[in-house]
């Protein structure tokens, strides 16, 4: 980390605490009722976002599955166009048609998050082939949760992708539950999720999701590996969801998990994690996290109130845009 | 040459050779698609013409290779996934129906265009069973975003193809077995037949006949057997099942005032349930007769030719059908007796 200079951990830093607080924003707003789709906020899992795109360029591409707002954010994404889609809105990154769970932004790179489990994983092989087929030198990386890990199309993506040595890097997040099914009923105790990547041959490593640094550096070495001709890569970050599911609340009364459990996480904050060393180091100091949170709070609120001026799209929208010309 | 003759197969390889000739984007995979019979022939040789990165064998994965040919589209290529079975892909449906057909729609036309041509085969006889002769047409015809084309002759295949391949969006293009060694007039050089556009192949003025891919043969064998006692049947080649030719159906019905649907899959909840629902809906006064469906029974394919035979209708059942619409009585088998039922034409051989 000493190595690692001041400007890009303050960077690192900013990218977390702007995530964080557009999304406790979308939180807050949600009891209003005006956001008429599902959320599924990343609190807690900012680290792997924004660590993994750091190492991207507007060229590379993204894709994700329904937990994409970090994504999104920390590929480049346009912030008033996801809020505007979450409100409906015309404006809206898809026209309002897509809401939450289907953020797009080409012009970052950013080639779309479906709402399947894992079904934009084969697709950002996809895309990696059809760098490959033109001689561009591009990296793909797919995000997803451990439970697409569970899906048969993860394998054979896998396999395809190993076999043709594609420019690759799959992004696990193990934020260890699937809605509120735990890792324990879903996969056998024991197993890694790493495991089952290396069962295909491909270089796959494990590492702390909620260390940025180590996020970032990890993935900037998968990356260039695999942008460089290396092959695929694959790489488990673990992590935890804050907040419930889908929704704003704190769910860890209702009984799938505990408090306590919860709390332990907690600690492991990542973006306090990082603030905590850079204070110490003096690479940041008070007046500068003050600075930060005010600018992205001006930022979501200008966001917040372009979606919420926005209009909706006209009823005779419904049947546009089925097919392409 | 004017004349010229070749195959369905062989229609299928020509546009597939031109389109990858004229756009370097067009790329074709699937499993076999490469090896020595070449998907029955529609396949064969362009590997070696194109080279193994644009003319590819794939894993048996299904649904991740249509995942795979997606994800190219989104990007610029124009990928055509091949599946000697139509039941084969139902493993894809998730990628096919819940993403490819959704694209468009669902980020507000700003996702990038999906450029996408799944060819899918449905079997039939020598004992292709249950799991090998699915005609699933309905299946994908039924999700707005997905096209779907199933030509009967070899003019139709080689444009359809060539318009599909063009088309910007996910089109499902189905192949009869029974096509695949017919032969027909077509010409050389690159041209299209425009997807959404059905076409008469038989003028009549008594009873429309609307089918599609191999029951418009047999639709045209049991128009000549009507035409022996005065029934003149006209019979419409649907071609594209979505988009429907809509007007084509009820303008022939506008003339005939009768209309029997002939299509290969099942009759249930079928082309032609919707077919008969659409002219009862426009064009209900100018029915005199009440429509007829014929299709397959509500059981699965049987593989053993001894009941198969029952399960699939033929020429005769869709001249008794119309035939009754004139007080007639059925008519007998209208097949060449020479040629077991379980093949198209003696040309067959087993296994295929």
């Amino acid at each position: 980390m000493s190595s690692m200079n001041a400007a890009l951990l303050r960077d690192l830093y900013f990218g977390m605490l702007r995530i964080r607080i557009i999304e406790e924003r979308i939180a807050d707003l949600y009891y209003e009722q005006e956001m008429r789709c599902p959320v599924h906020l990343c609190i807690g899992q900012e680290a792997v976002s924004v660590g993994v795109c750091e190492n991207l360029s507007v060229d590379d591409y993204v894709m994700s599955g329904h937990r994409s707002h970090g994504h999104y954010l920390a590929k480049g994404g346009d912030l008033p166009a996801m809020m505007a889609e979450m409100y409906g809105k015309v404006t809206g990154c898809c026209q309002g048609k897509g809401g939450s769970m289907h953020l797009l932004d080409r012009s970052v790179g950013f080639l779309g998050a479906t709402a399947i489990v894992g079904s934009t994983i084969p697709m950002s092989v996809g895309a990696a082939r059809a760098s490959v087929m033109r001689g561009e030198e591009r990296a793909v990386v797919s995000f997803f949760g451990e439970a697409a890990c569970e899906e048969g199309v993860f394998h054979e993506s896998l396999n395809f992708a190993a076999l043709e040595r594609l420019p690759v890097v799959f992004v696990c997040e193990n934020n260890l539950y699937s809605v509120y099914s735990p890792l324990g009923v879903r996969q056998p105790e024991g197993q890694s999720v790493i495991d089952l990547a290396q069962g295909h041959g491909i270089e796959s490593h494990e590492a702390d999701g909620n260390d940025v640094v180590e996020v970032y550096n990890l993935s900037r070495r998968l990356i260039k590996e695999a942008r460089g001709g290396g092959g695929p890569r694959f790489v488990e970050f673990k992590t935890y969801r804050w907040r419930e599911h889908c929704g704003p609340a704190y769910d860890n009364e209702i009984g799938y998990r505990t408090e306590v459990e919860f709390q332990q996480w907690k600690a492991r904050c990542p973006i306090e994690r990082l603030e905590t060393r850079l204070l110490e180091e003096g690479t940041l100091s008070p007046p500068d996290i003050k600075r930060m949170r005010s600018q992205v709070g001006e930022e979501i609120e200008n966001a917040v109130a372009y979606a919420k001026q926005s209009s909706f799209p006209d009823e005779s929208n419904l049947m546009e845009d089925v097919y392409a010309p | 040459m004017p004349d010229r003759e070749i195959t369905f197969a062989q229609a299928v390889r020509e546009a597939t050779d031109l389109c990858m000739a004229e756009d370097p984007t067009v790329y074709l995979m699937g499993l076999g698609v490469p090896d020595p019979k070449g998907v029955f022939g529609t396949t064969v040789g362009l590997q070696e013409k194109y080279g193994p990165d644009r003319v590819f064998d794939v894993p048996t994965s299904e649904n991740a290779m249509t995942g795979v040919a997606v994800g190219s589209a989104l990007v610029g290529m124009r990928p055509i996934l091949v599946h000697q079975r139509l039941d084969f892909a139902l493993l894809s449906m998730e990628q096919i129906v819940n993403q490819a057909a959704n694209w468009h729609y669902m980020f507000g036309g700003r996702g990038g265009n999906l450029p996408l041509v799944i060819r899918l085969v449905v079997g039939r006889g020598w004992g292709q069973g249950p799991q090998h002769s699915q005609s699933l047409q309905a299946w994908f015809a039924h999700v707005p975003g997905l096209k779907v084309v199933m030509p009967t002759v070899p003019y139709d295949a080689k444009g359809l193809l060539i318009a599909s391949i063009q088309d910007n969006n996910p089109v499902i293009f189905i192949e009869h077995r029974w096509l695949h060694n017919v032969k027909g007039h077509v010409p050389e050089g690159v041209y299209s037949v425009p997807l959404g556009a059905a076409r008469v192949v038989r003028e009549g003025s008594d009873v429309t006949i609307a089918s599609s891919s191999y029951m418009t043969l047999e639709a045209l064998q049991a128009a000549e057997v009507m035409s022996e006692d005065g029934i003149e049947a006209e019979v419409l080649d649907i071609r594209t099942l979505r988009p429907l030719d809509q007007e084509a159906i009820l303008d022939s019905v506008g003339k005939t005032g009768r209309l029997i649907v002939a299509d290969t899959g099942w009759k249930s909840f079928g082309i032609g349930a919707e077919v008969v629902a659409f002219t009862a809906e426009r064009a209900f006064a100018k029915l005199k007769h009440p429509p007829h469906r014929i299709g397959l029974p509500d059981c699965p394919s049987p593989s053993t030719p001894a009941i198969a035979n029952r399960f699939y209708p033929r020429a005769a059942e869709i001249a008794s059908a119309g035939r009754a619409m004139f007080g007639l009585s059925p008519t007998g088998i209208v097949e060449e007796p020479s040629v077991p039922e379980d093949i198209p034409d003696p040309s067959f051989a087993g296994p295929f």
